[in-house]
């Protein structure tokens, strides 16, 4: 794919975007390789590219890998094979550009020097800036113990326990019996923790996350890290795997401040042979559980009870959140990931009740409370696909289209709150990202990304208020970073 | 002038030689030598594999430790032991052919899939059956092998018979008659008096077979398999052929001897606990165990 240096002076550059891009390429295209030792390929010699479909997203080689405890299953597992010098840790952090716009954020206006109004403007911001830092160590204690502890930060070094779990797996001999306990990623086939996408809403799972506007449950959310005790197993070849998982409905935070409320997390799925398709995947995810909408103490004593329930009330409210999940591939280049999504909360949550972590909520759950005639449990539906197009081990392009679209606002018709019953779209979201990465060197020793990436975002009636109606909204972001692990 | 430009090439020409001749004394192919056989093919089954068709996952799964041009010299190579297979020599350990031949295409499709215990070779049972057998022929092209000798018949099988205490005792006897003990132990840990002095065809350490630790043997380890592995041998390794040395009824007495040997749970290693069996006196006359 040599371009001759005259045809490329053909056409001017459209754009400095376009000349950063392509110095940036070439830059990129001259790095030696790097001869670091990341934890997994430096104990096992593997290229990232056995393991990810591109780093950091798993391929089925990886979750095989993963699966079995970080094993490779070949009798080598256990550290007393490796060096006595061998240190399963490697740190990821990411320095980037980027653009940020937002449409409709309220400013004001002056007159004179003094402020006279305000205005609803498009705002877009830049500028160079640092991902959160990630120090990741894992790996066997012995043959089939393994662990995870993963202390991570913020843009500013604040740091918190992303994952810390222990793990035993073959328990009895067999791989259908593994267990897990403490904070962990729930087994979400299409992971967010290895996202391929960096930016502030394309580097989540909008479906991961997604709360009802004005819902006060944030304990569902299946893209954060829970606390609990996970059972899964798998076929030898790891075909058919299930898993589940026990949590406290504290949305992964210590501490024991929030009531006695779990949540149920279950997972399966099965792979199948396609010839020279690959091994395409189908499964099914459900999550369900109770979250409590008030604290347990209140002015220090025992609180009495909840809603005239009597003493032994405790306050939770339900939720669930159920889907389909599925893994595609179409030959060794193409593959589209999978994810729907029905969500359900209960009314209170609807109404604001139950976000005690933050104190965002905008009330607590108190005896006697009743809800305002017209509640009901907001419900809706989502979907997420997400193709790749792989061009080598080394270049990945990918695309994401997530739309979430409530299906029954928490807000009825005959709602007769203050703030009347709400628009049937509101909160409804669709989301693009485009990007691509590549990596300028394949080896088992570090692993380097040149970042592109771009994502738009629309949300129905978030907007502020203009007249008496919420506007929509959209934001944009366009990233460039290099993101790298050692 | 032209004194300027006679000593130009000819300074181009010392330099030309001066780098051909590390690569001309080396045996080594090159990618253009691979390019004339990238039409190799592979049949396991129903299912053709397609050279070409297995170079990306070649490249994204295997090109670490057997390196481009499939020499074993990728970049983990060093610091990997027992070091990765070199497949332009065309020369296998685990087959079903007979010692000196080429494997067939399934022995090494099932190769892939199985892995290597006690190696750095993990089990791609992740691949679907045509991305294996594309992956065995992107493996053949890499030896001249493939062009001028064709796979070996392999060998029968004869039908496995039952257990008996006098066939273990007669396996043991085997054990002794052709001297596994020299290299694996009398107990089978590794640790006879030659284990220490064994090296493979590269001259690289080579370690025998513990049947004590567990692990399970390279080339498979139901009965067959290791039926199949004494009477074949492990090319490349000293791990010899003993086609002409063991009769067929003999060599199952002598499988039911070595699982007796091997920590896993057996029916051989209760009735050999039964017998009170033990192990083979290197000292004892022939036939006298």
């Amino acid at each position: 794919m040599h371009v001759s240096s005259s045809s490329s002076l053909r056409k001017p550059f459209p754009s400095l975007l376009s000349l950063v891009l392509f110095l940036g390429f070439v830059v990129l295209a001259c790095t030696p390789s790097a001869n670091a030792l990341p934890a997994f390929a430096r104990k096992y010699g593997l290229r990232c590219s056995a393991c990810h479909e591109s780093w950091p997203m798993l391929n089925y080689f990886g979750q095989k890998f993963k699966d079995n405890g970080y094993q490779l299953m070949n009798d080598r597992d256990s550290p007393i094979w490796q060096n006595p010098g061998y240190w399963p840790v490697t740190f990821r952090i990411i320095p980037l550009w980027h653009r940020v716009s937002t449409g409709k954020v309220p400013i004001d206006t002056y007159s004179g020097g003094a402020i006279s109004g305000s205005q609803i403007q498009k705002i877009t911001s830049s500028g160079f800036d640092l991902s959160g830092l990630d120090f990741h160590t894992g790996g066997t204690l012995e043959k089939n113990f393994s662990f995870y502890v993963l202390p991570s930060s913020d843009a500013t070094a604040s740091f918190h326990f992303e994952t810390v779990m222990a793990r035993l797996d073959n328990l009895f001999g067999s791989s259908w019996l593994n267990l897990k306990l403490g904070k962990f990623e729930l087994d979400n086939l299409l992971s967010e923790k290895r996202i391929l996408t960096l930016t502030g809403n394309g580097g989540i799972y909008q479906l991961y996350h997604f709360t009802p506007v004005g819902d006060g449950n944030i304990f569902g959310q299946m893209g954060d890290n829970q606390l609990g005790l996970e059972v899964m197993g798998h076929s030898w070849n790891d075909r058919t795997r299930y898993s589940a998982a026990l949590l406290s409905s504290n949305d992964g935070n210590v501490g024991l401040p929030y009531g006695n409320a779990y949540t149920g997390f279950f997972a399966a799925s099965q792979a199948f042979d396609a010839g020279k398709l690959g091994v395409q995947r189908v499964g099914f995810y459900a999550m369900a559980g109770e979250a409590p909408t008030y604290w347990l103490t209140q002015g220090g004593a025992l609180f009495g009870g909840a809603n005239g329930t009597g003493p032994a009330a405790i306050g939770n409210k339900s939720f669930s959140r159920e889907g389909f999940v599925g893994q595609f591939y179409f030959g060794q280049h193409v593959d589209l990931q999978v994810v729907t999504q029905h969500g359900e909360d209960s009314a209170w949550f609807g109404q604001g009740y139950g976000d005690l972590i933050d104190g965002v909520a905008g009330s607590n759950n108190v005896p006697g409370t009743t809800l305002p005639a017209g509640s009901q449990n907001p419900t809706w539906n989502g979907v997420l696909l997400e193709p790749h197009y792989i061009y080598s081990p080394q270049l990945i392009f990918i695309g994401r289209y997530e739309t979430i679209r409530m299906s029954q606002q928490a807000n009825g018709s005959g709602y007769a709150g203050p703030a009347g019953p709400s628009a049937s779209n509101l909160g409804n979201i669709s989301t693009y990202t485009i990007g691509y990465r590549y990596n300028p060197f394949m080896t088992s020793r570090a692993g380097f990304a040149w970042h592109n990436e771009y994502n738009w975002l629309h949300q129905d009636g978030t907007g502020p208020l203009v007249g008496l109606n919420n506007t929509n909204i959209n934001t944009s972001e366009l990233l460039l970073g290099f993101d790298f692990d050692f | 002038m032209q004194r300027n430009t006679l000593r130009n090439w000819s300074l181009l020409l010392g330099a030309t030689v001066a780098l051909a001749f590390p690569v001309a004394s080396s045996a080594q192919l090159t990618k253009y030598d691979l390019e004339k056989t990238l039409n190799t093919e592979a049949h396991v089954g129903n299912l053709t594999g397609h050279a070409k068709d297995g170079a990306a996952d070649y490249r994204r799964y295997c090109v670490g430790c057997h390196g481009e041009l499939g020499d074993g010299n990728g970049e983990n190579a060093v610091w990997i032991d027992p070091k990765p297979r070199n497949f332009q020599l065309g020369v296998f350990k685990c087959r079903s052919t007979p010692t000196g031949t080429l494997p067939t295409d399934e022995d090494l499709f099932d190769s892939i899939a199985r892995g290597f215990d006690r190696s750095n070779m993990p089990q791609w049972s992740n691949l679907t059956k045509q991305e294996r057998v594309d992956l065995v022929a992107w493996i053949k092209h890499f030896s001249p092998r493939y062009i001028s000798d064709k796979a070996g018949t392999p060998i029968q099988i004869a039908p496995e018979p039952a257990v008996t205490p006098e066939r273990i005792k007669a396996g043991r006897d085997v054990f002794a008659r052709v001297q596994c003990w020299k290299c694996h132990g009398v107990l089978g840990q590794a640790d006879g008096p030659s284990a220490s002095t064994l090296t493979d065809d590269l001259g690289r350490v080579i370690l025998p077979f513990n049947f004590h630790e567990g692990a399970r043997p390279k080339c498979g380890d139901t009965d067959q398999d290791i039926y199949r592995i004494f009477m074949t041998g492990l090319d490349g390794t000293p791990m010899p052929s003993y086609a002409d040395n063991i009769k067929p009824d003999e060599a199952w007495d002598l499988v039911f001897y070595l699982r007796t040997l091997m920590s896993q749970k057996s029916k051989e290693k209760d009735m050999a606990k039964t017998l009170g069996l033990k192990p083979v006196d290197p000292n004892a006359p022939a036939g006298q165990q």
